[in-house]
């Protein structure tokens, strides 16, 4: 099973996207789409890259939600900052924060959600102090940055990615 | 399969989201001209890739649907590809700027993980 389907969710999600290219989910194009999905997860294989293993389906979805109001929020907090412009005093800067996520999967969305979130941008991570450098765009409290990213992101993706 | 038929209230609904989208983007863009260190500039073109995209896109596949009478949906894939692109860009950016303040030893930044900090 798992040689001929290296990465079952790649070739769903190749094959969905293949019919929303085509706008069609007529059986042609399934059978199309699905045949180009599978090669395209062989030559994944053939790479080894490191497969990550979602325990938790049900948790992402309430993740996406979560990030969703959190940029929508951003959105408006950084438009008023720009808005503001040099009335306001700029409060912009770097943060450390120590992660207890490891895996390289789990770390690649975090670190999308950070930089798609207006107002952050994960600038770098060190494996050896499993720690990321952050930079903010109106930090207020350190401590309580770090804290809420935590516990909004990185409890779930922990349980998502083990 | 007539765009100019489209209701009333799909057509606020559309022109709606465009607004929205376009002046998201362009608070950004008068950011990113703004802000003043590259570090406050690169949070600025994710307005943009964020919710500004999604209210164009948004009114993009309204208009499409409301236009062919079926559901129009390229624009989710337009969406998932910059959001996913666009982050590894501003890091990519992030880090190069990083590395250089490093080099120059500019006070404003924080030294390297993992050795050890003068701070």
């Amino acid at each position: 099973m798992s040689r001929i389907f290296p990465y079952p969710l790649l070739t769903i999600a190749l094959t969905l996207m293949w019919l929303l290219l085509q706008q069609s989910a007529g059986l042609g194009h399934i059978l199309l789409g699905f045949a180009v999905a599978w090669s395209a997860s062989q030559a994944m294989a053939k790479l080894q890259p490191h497969r990550p293993i979602i325990r938790r389906p049900g948790l992402v979805l309430k993740l996406f939600a979560l990030v969703t109001v959190d940029i929508i929020r951003s959105n408006i907090a950084v438009s008023r900052i720009v808005l503001a412009g040099d009335r306001r005093e700029t409060t912009a800067g770097f943060i450390k924060m120590p992660l207890e996520l490891r895996d390289p999967a789990g770390l690649a969305v975090l670190s999308c959600i950070i930089t798609a979130t207006p107002g952050s941008a994960w600038l770098e991570y060190s494996p050896a102090e499993s720690s990321v450098l952050i930079h903010v765009l109106d930090l207020i409290d350190d401590e309580e940055w770090v804290q809420t990213v935590k516990q909004r992101y990185e409890v779930l993706l922990l349980e998502i990615f083990r | 399969m007539n765009y100019d038929d489209v209701p009333l209230w799909a057509a606020i609904l559309i022109s709606a989201s465009v607004l929205i989208g376009a002046a998201l983007t362009f608070v950004g863009a008068v950011g990113l001209v703004r802000a003043r260190s590259f570090y406050q500039r690169i949070h600025m073109p994710t307005l943009g890739t964020s919710f500004g995209a999604i209210g164009v896109l948004l009114a993009s596949s309204i208009l499409a649907s409301m236009g062919e009478g079926r559901i129009i949906a390229h624009e989710v894939l337009i969406f998932i590809f910059v959001s996913v692109t666009t982050p590894v860009t501003l890091m990519l950016l992030a880090r190069a700027a990083l590395h250089r303040d490093r080099v120059e030893g500019s006070p404003e930044v924080p030294s390297a993980l993992g050795k050890p900090s003068d701070q």
